[in-house]
C-alpha cells in the first residue's frame, strides 16, 4: 500500500476527554493517511462518538495532542475544523430531507453570482456541478431540485460524502455509514468509500460491523471503554480477533459457538 | 424547492430505474397548490354568490384589498421565521403594543411623529431578538417563550396608557402627523392621478353627493398594501434566491444538520424573530395611521390568524418547508372571505367558523404533501 509512504495527515496522540466526573476518552491515539480506509472500530459506548467530535473540532481534548499536517492543531468550531480539510458526514444528520439536493449540497457554502448589488444563488452553476459530482459517484439523479426525502439512506450518504470531498476535504470522517443501511444500499457506500480513497483522501471508517471494515479497510483500529487496544494493518488480523477486541475479550467467546462467528 | 428549476436542462438522459412521476404529484409538492386553489375557489364562490353586491367596483376591491394586505404584513413575517423553524405568539401583542407606543411618544409626550415612529420599531425589533435570543439560547420551544411575551406586552400595552393618560384609548396621532415626512409612508396614498385619471375615462365612479363631489370613489392605493407587497416580494426573493433563503430553510429543516455544515443557525433565527417583529410593527403604524388613535386592545389574535395564513400557503408547522408568495395568497383567501361575507349579506361570525374548517384542511393537506417529500416515510 502506497499510503504508508505518506505522513499522516492527522494524528491524535493520547487524547483523554473528561465530561466532569466521567471519563469519556482515556488515552486514544490514531492516525490516518492520504489514500487510506482508517476503520475504527468499537462497540455502543467505547466513545466512538466523542472521538469523532474531538477530531471534528466539535469538543477539545482534555488532554492528548492533536496534529494537522504535522503541526499542532486545535480547533474552536467545526467551521475550524472543516476549513482545515476534516469533514464530517454523520449518520443521520448529514442530510436536510425537506431540501432539494442542490440545496443541501450547496448548504452553508452556497455559490453566488451578483447583480448590481444584490447577490443571489447562482443556481445554474449549484445545478450543474451537484449532477456532476453525483454521476462521478455512480448516482443518477432524476432532477437537482429533487428533494434529498426521495433517496435513499445510501444516496444521502453518498450525497453527504459527495459533497465533502467537492470541498476539498483531506480527512472524511464517516460516523457508522452503513449501520442503517441494507445490504445493497451498503455495498454502494463501501464502493463510494473507495472511490473517494483513491482520490487520496484519507478515510476514516467508523462502524461496528466487523464485515463492512474488513471489506474496504487498510488498517484497523479498536475503540473499548475509551482506550485504542492498537491498530493492525490489513491481513494481520482476522475478523475474530478484531470482533473479540470489540467486545473486550472473553465474553463473545462462549457465544461464537452458537453463533457461528457471523455476528 | 419550486424555485431551481433552470438546471433542468442540464439532466442527463432519463435513468430507465426511476418511474417517470405524474404532474399532478409534481405540482403537488409546490408548497403554494392549496393556496392557489383556494384562491381560485374563493374568487369564484364570491364572483357567484356576491358578484352583484359591489365587490367587484372599485370601491369593493379597494376594501377587501386592504383587509387582505393587513393580513399579508404579519403572514409574511410569521411565514419566514415559520420555515425557520420557529412561531412567534406574541404578533397580537406587538401590534398593540407599537401602536399604543406610537401614541405615548408622538401625542403625549408631543415627540415629532417619525421620532415616535423610528423609536418605536428599534424597541420592537429589539424585543424580537430578545425573544429570538432566549429561544436560541434556552432551547425552549418558542411557543412558550412568544407566549410569555403575548401576556408581557398586552399588559404593558394596558398598563402604560392607563397610568399616563387614564384611558386605554390614545387619539390625535393624525393630527400631530400633519406635515411629518415618515407618517405619510405607512398612512398615505399613492397613485391619486392615476384615479382620477381613470374617474375621467369613466373606468371608475366619482362621488355624485356630499363634499367630495367630482372626485373618484378610490383616490389612491393605501401604503398598507404597498408595504404588503413589497414585503412579501423581497421575503419571497431573500427565501428563493439567496444564501441567506437557503440558511432559513436549514435552520427549520434540521438545525443541528445545518449548523454541522457551518450555517449560522442561531442568528438566522434571531434575525427571523426580529423580521416577524418588524413585521408586526408595520402592520402597528399603518392602522395607527389609518385610525388616527391606538387602543390597547389591537392585534388581538393576529398572531393566530398570522399562522393560519401562513399554514394555508403550504408552510409546515415543523419548519424548513413553505412559501412567502403561498402565504401572500392565504392572507388573501381571508381578506375576500372575511369581507365577501359581508358583501354577500353572511353572518360575519359565520367566518371564524370558516377559519377553523379551512384550517384543518390544509393541515391535512400539508401532512399528506411532507409525506411525499420525504418518500412516505
Amino acid at each position: 500500500m502506497s499510503s504508508f509512504d505518506h505522513n499522516p495527515i492527522v494524528e491524535m496522540k493520547g487524547i483523554e476527554k473528561h465530561f466532569g466526573p466521567v471519563i469519556a476518552l482515556n488515552g486514544v491515539s490514531f492516525d490516518v493517511r492520504p489514500g487510506e480506509c482508517h476503520c475504527l472500530l468499537g462497540d455502543n459506548g467505547a466513545g466512538k462518538s466523542t472521538f469523532i467530535k474531538t477530531m471534528s473540532g466539535v469538543h477539545k481534548p482534555t488532554r492528548g495532542e492533536i496534529l494537522f499536517e504535522g503541526r499542532p492543531m486545535s480547533f474552536d468550531s467545526p467551521r475550524d475544523a472543516m476549513e482545515a480539510g476534516i469533514a464530517t458526514v454523520y449518520q443521520d444528520l448529514a442530510m436536510i430531507p425537506l431540501m432539494s439536493v442542490t440545496r443541501n449540497f450547496w448548504m452553508g457554502r452556497e455559490p453566488t453570482k451578483s447583480v448590481g448589488p444584490i447577490r443571489f444563488i447562482d443556481f445554474q452553476k449549484a445545478n450543474s456541478t451537484t449532477m456532476e459530482e453525483m454521476r462521478k459517484m455512480g448516482i443518477n439523479l432524476r432532477s437537482p431540485d429533487q428533494a434529498v426525502g426521495t433517496l435513499s439512506g445510501g444516496e444521502r450518504q453518498t450525497v453527504a460524502i459527495a459533497r465533502a470531498v467537492h470541498f476539498g476535504a483531506k480527512v472524511l470522517i464517516l460516523d457508522e455509514p452503513t449501520s442503517a443501511l441494507g445490504v445493497r444500499q451498503t455495498a454502494n457506500v463501501l464502493s463510494t468509500i473507495d472511490k473517494v480513497r483513491d482520490k487520496g483522501i484519507g478515510v476514516v471508517f467508523i462502524t461496528h460491523n466487523v464485515r463492512h471494515a474488513m471489506a474496504v479497510g487498510d488498517r484497523f483500529t479498536v475503540l473499548n471503554r475509551g482506550k485504542t487496544l492498537g491498530t493492525a494493518q490489513r491481513g494481520q488480523i482476522t475478523p475474530e480477533e478484531l470482533q473479540d477486541m470489540m467486545a473486550g475479550g472473553q465474553e463473545m467467546v462462549a457465544l461464537e459457538g452458537s453463533l457461528g462467528g457471523t455476528v | 424547492m419550486s424555485d431551481t428549476g433552470q438546471g433542468a436542462a442540464n439532466a442527463p438522459a432519463a435513468d430507465e430505474r426511476i418511474k417517470e412521476t405524474s404532474g399532478l404529484r409534481k405540482a403537488l409538492i409546490r408548497p403554494e397548490l392549496g393556496a392557489i386553489v383556494g384562491t381560485i375557489a374563493v374568487f369564484a364562490f364570491f364572483l357567484v354568490f356576491a358578484g352583484d353586491s359591489g365587490m367587484f367596483n372599485a370601491q369593493g376591491i379597494l376594501n377587501w384589498s386592504t383587509v387582505s394586505a393587513q393580513f399579508m404584513i404579519i403572514a409574511v413575517g410569521a411565514c419566514m421565521l415559520m420555515i425557520a423553524g420557529e412561531f412567534d405568539l406574541s404578533v397580537g401583542s406587538m401590534i398593540g403594543f407599537a401602536g399604543m407606543a406610537i401614541a405615548i411618544f408622538s401625542v403625549t409626550w408631543g415627540w415629532p411623529v417619525w421620532i415616535a415612529i423610528v423609536v418605536t420599531f428599534a424597541i420592537c425589533v429589539a424585543i424580537g431578538a430578545i425573544n429570538g435570543w432566549i429561544v436560541v439560547r434556552t432551547g425552549l420551544p418558542s411557543f412558550i417563550v412568544t407566549l410569555a411575551f403575548l401576556f408581557i406586552l398586552r399588559g404593558f400595552t394596558i398598563y402604560f396608557p392607563q397610568v399616563i393618560e387614564r384611558r386605554t384609548i390614545i387619539g390625535g396621532i393624525d393630527d400631530a402627523a400633519v406635515g411629518d415626512w415618515l407618517a405619510p409612508v405607512f398612512g398615505g396614498k399613492i397613485g391619486g392621478p392615476l384615479f382620477v385619471w381613470l374617474a375621467d375615462l369613466g373606468v371608475i365612479d366619482v362621488f355624485s353627493r356630499g363634499n367630495r363631489v367630482g372626485e373618484p370613489v378610490v383616490d389612491g392605493i393605501p401604503m398598507l398594501i404597498v408595504w404588503a407587497l413589497v414585503l412579501v416580494f423581497i421575503a419571497h426573493f431573500i427565501l428563493t434566491r439567496t444564501k441567506f433563503g437557503n440558511w432559513i430553510f436549514a435552520a427549520g429543516g434540521d438545525a443541528q444538520a445545518a449548523r454541522y455544515v457551518g450555517v449560522p443557525v442561531n442568528r438566522v433565527k434571531i434575525l427571523m424573530f426580529m423580521f416577524t417583529a418588524f413585521c408586526a410593527c408595520v402592520f402597528a403604524t399603518c392602522q395607527v395611521m389609518e385610525f388616527g388613535s391606538a387602543g390597547a386592545d389591537r392585534g388581538l389574535l393576529k398572531e393566530f390568524e398570522a399562522i393560519i395564513a401562513v399554514v394555508i400557503g403550504g408552510a409546515l408547522l415543523t419548519g424548513g418547508y413553505g412559501s412567502v408568495v403561498g402565504a401572500a395568497l392565504g392572507a388573501l383567501i381571508f381578506g375576500v372571505v372575511q369581507q365577501g361575507l359581508f358583501f354577500a349579506g353572511v353572518e360575519s361570525s359565520l367566518f371564524r367558523v370558516f377559519l377553523g374548517v379551512i384550517l384543518l384542511f390544509a393541515v391535512i393537506l400539508n401532512t399528506y404533501i411532507r409525506r411525499i417529500i420525504t418518500g412516505e416515510r
